[in-house]
């Protein structure tokens, strides 16, 4: 019953007498008609999307603003100047402090460490990955370890200036001799020399090789690396005995960074970001738990 | 084809695309089935338009209106209970039970719901009540509509149903908008205009949609518009009381003298009364809401014939066919009437579908009553860092961050210590910030009414036995070192 669509109206045409005229086969097409307010409506639409399309367009690539002169693209630059000035003055307050001032306080606390997470996932991430967690040759940020020191001024002071970034003079900068490449260890020299590396962290392969390579280790690499390996962060110098290997723990990594040396490189975020948005960053590497403060 | 096409527009009338309007003009009706519709809509506009001005004290500071649904502060107040969003499946649940119990009720008595608890059949109810009331019965107000020149009386009557339309509405958009904030404080706003635009705004869509649905639209929402027509009859069977046209006593119809003629004199009382202009005669049709209107008309007609009622009842699909292969060939008159009714059968409510629905009730309603019944104040759901998996730190020892939230449904904050079970000796807990006890575990505040967020370190010492580690946190009272909530999860390190 449901194709006759006033059901029981004085009159109503039954199954298959209206149709719309159309047939294919000997198959004819039955008239199931729309309300007359129901189409209007439809065409209502229609003309509203034309009169709507000029007074708030959306052409790609035009730079036309419409009758009223908006669109979704000045709506959203209105948008983020308003965000932009809604933050502002907790942004400023954030300039003026030290970060472990501003996690002292859980409400700017909570503020940097929402904004610090956005910062880190567009200027961090794609190196030191989304969560801290590093990659080779990119150091983990959610660890233990610290190249140039894991207190909060320390970190502040590595975003601000950077690694090795060449257009700023406060930048951390040192530089790991080429032992092999520049001729002053022997092939074997290096080889003694891993072994004792690797054996400082308790996984000596062959002890004899790794005696031979004490002297070699006191004599070349003890003075930024320590007697015992232990790393100097005055120095940026990495600690050889621990669990935590910046280039692979394995011999042949070893080997690598003895011959050829190693200088990562982050750029000086001062130049770049916003006073406030490296403090954020300071406090959001905080939450990671691996600053030492 | 377009020959064809040709052909056929030149043998038939032009085709149209769109079909006009038959209005329907429903006749007033009185009657047992009208008493009964009369009983159930003041009784459901009354709950409507009352139930957000039902108070229930919660304790201070807290929302004092017994049916709330807070969206400001996310909470969902029915009489005695406290839904969160989280526990949206106390909502889900409900529509379920709602939905099984329509299945259950059309089964036994068909379109019930269409007929007598719809709002949209309430309230259209409601609208032609006041129109009867201002423009007068169906003769009337046909009579007006055919005028090609309406007097100054009769635009007075349409501006003041308008007017009367609207009013209703804006109460009914009015009453909506209190089951989401405290209805005495948003009428105080609302006088004095202070009401927020969203308010406003909802007020008055569902004022709109009220005046238009009710007062335009009407009958065209049951037929175009809402599925469930489309579907019940799926859920009737031949048991299923329904509102039935016995034609076996009732065909052919004639005159009433007529002595060869059924009991159906073609009066048309059953059409003029129905509200979405169906011919109940026709059988079972998608436009018959149930509403029953055309048992009265009937009624009342076979009565000043004196004649038996029940010409049009609420009567099974089972009887109807019985009915009509005992009176087959019959004479029309008593002896057929007497031969139609005694074969009926009652329905027989422990049917296996109505079995089954009681029991999805039951077992649908059994574990909401029992979620409810043994939800804790203190929840904790957990989430573990996926970026990195795990951080090896210097010592060798590996770690896992994961963020707790800690739900406290209490009004005052607490303090809990969290352990680990399940992980090596020597693992640590840490909390930004948060102190330990003696013990070495951290102690949290919880948030009162509210959700915790922290994050959570465990570090245990390496080597661990596996790759994952099956993990318990739980919150315990720091004084009696019993547990108040508990969540399971894994420690992740490297293969071993």
């Amino acid at each position: 019953m449901s194709t006759t669509h006033k059901p029981g109206a004085h009159g109503a045409q039954k199954d298959g007498d209206n149709t719309t005229g159309h047939e294919w086969d000997g198959i004819r097409e039955l008239n199931t008609p729309l309300p007359t307010w129901w189409l209007y409506v439809f065409y209502a639409t229609i003309a509203f999307a034309l009169v709507w399309v000029l007074l708030y367009p959306a052409f790609p690539g035009t730079g036309w603003n419409g009758l009223l002169g908006r669109t979704a693209r000045t709506d959203i630059a209105e948008q983020l100047a308003a965000d932009r000035a809604q933050n502002e003055p907790v942004l400023a307050r954030l300039r003026g402090m030290t970060p472990a001032a501003i996690i002292a306080d859980p409400e700017l606390r909570d503020f940097a460490l929402a904004g610090g997470r956005v910062a880190f996932g567009n200027n961090c991430a794609g190196c030191h990955g989304a969560g801290g967690q590093g990659a080779p040759g990119f150091p983990s940020l959610a660890d233990d370890e610290w190249l140039w020191g894991g207190k909060l001024a320390d970190i502040q002071h590595s975003i601000e200036h950077g690694i090795r970034a060449p257009d700023d003079e406060n930048t951390r900068m040192n530089q790991m001799p080429r032992f092999l490449a520049d001729g002053m260890l022997t092939q074997a020299q290096v080889n003694d020399v891993a072994e004792h590396v690797l054996s400082l962290s308790g996984r000596a392969g062959n002890a004899v090789a790794a005696g031979r390579g004490a002297a070699v280790f006191a004599e070349n690499c003890a003075a930024c690396h320590g007697e015992q390996g232990q790393g100097n962060q005055e120095m940026g110098a990495p600690a050889l005995n621990d669990a935590i290997w910046l280039y692979g723990g394995d011999k042949a990594a070893v080997v690598r960074s003895v011959s050829f040396s190693r200088a990562g490189v982050m750029p000086a975020w001062a130049t770049r970001l916003d006073p406030a948005t490296i403090r954020m960053l300071v406090v959001y590497l905080h939450a990671l738990g691996g600053t030492q403060e | 084809m377009g020959q064809q096409q040709q052909h056929h527009a030149a043998e038939e009338p032009p085709a149209t695309f769109y079909a006009p309007r038959v209005r329907v003009y429903p006749q007033a009706v009185k009657g047992k089935v009208r008493r009964l519709r009369w009983g159930v809509l003041w009784l459901l506009l009354g709950l409507y338009y009352l139930a957000p001005w039902l108070r229930w004290d919660r304790g201070p500071g807290r929302p004092d209106q017994a049916f709330l649904a807070d969206m400001e502060h996310g909470r969902l107040f029915f009489l005695g209970l406290e839904i969160w969003p989280q526990e949206v499946y106390y909502v889900t649940g409900l529509l379920v039970l709602a939905a099984i119990g329509l299945f259950a009720v059309t089964c036994l008595a068909g379109r019930l719901w269409c007929g007598f608890a719809c709002p949209q059949t309430v309230w259209t109810d409601l609208f032609m009540w006041v129109e009867r009331r201002i423009e007068g019965d169906r003769n009337a107000r046909m009579r007006r509509d055919r005028k090609p020149r309406w007097s100054w009386d009769d635009r007075l009557r349409k501006a003041t149903k308008h007017v009367a339309w609207v009013l209703i509405a804006l109460a009914t958009g009015g009453a909506w908008v209190m089951y989401f904030t405290d209805a005495p404080t948003l009428l105080r706003d609302l006088a004095r205009g202070e009401a927020s635009s969203t308010t406003l705004f909802f007020i008055g869509l569902f004022t709109a949609t009220t005046y238009l649905l009710a007062g335009w639209a009407r009958e065209q929402v049951c037929t175009y518009m809402c599925p469930w027509p489309r579907f019940q009859a799926a859920m009737l069977d031949e048991q299923s009381l329904v509102v039935s046209y016995r034609a076996w006593r009732g065909e052919p119809r004639g005159k009433p003298r007529d002595a060869a003629a059924g009991d159906c004199v073609d009066c048309a009382a059953c059409v003029h009364v129905c509200p979405t202009g169906v011919d109940i005669r026709d059988g079972q049709q998608l436009g018959c809401i149930s509403c029953g209107l055309c048992i009265d008309a009937c009624d009342a007609v076979m009565q000043r014939l004196d004649r038996p009622q029940g010409l049009i009842a609420f009567d099974t699909l089972g009887n109807l066919a019985r009915a009509e292969a005992a009176t087959a060939g019959m004479p029309r008159g008593a002896a057929c009437r007497g031969a139609g009714l005694a074969v009926r059968q009652a329905p027989n409510p422990f049917r296996p579908r109505l079995l089954l629905y009681a029991a999805a009730l039951l077992v649908v309603g059994g574990a909401m009553l029992g979620g409810l019944l043994l939800r804790e104040p203190v929840a904790l759901d957990m989430l573990r860092d996926r970026a990195p998996l795990f951080v090896r730190l210097s010592h060798g020892g590996i770690r896992n961050a994961y963020t707790l939230k800690i739900r406290d449904r209490r009004h005052e904050a607490a303090q809990l210590a969290i352990a680990a079970d399940g992980l090596p000796p020597g693992t640590q807990l840490s909390v930004s910030d948060a102190e330990t006890d003696a013990a070495g575990r951290p102690l949290v505040a919880t948030r009162a009414d509210d959700v915790a967020t922290l994050r959570l370190l465990v570090t245990a010492p390496a080597p661990l036995p596996a790759a994952s580690t099956p993990v318990v946190i739980r919150l315990l009272d720091p004084r009696s070192g019993a547990e108040v909530a508990r969540a399971e999860n894994v420690f992740l390190g490297p293969q071993p």
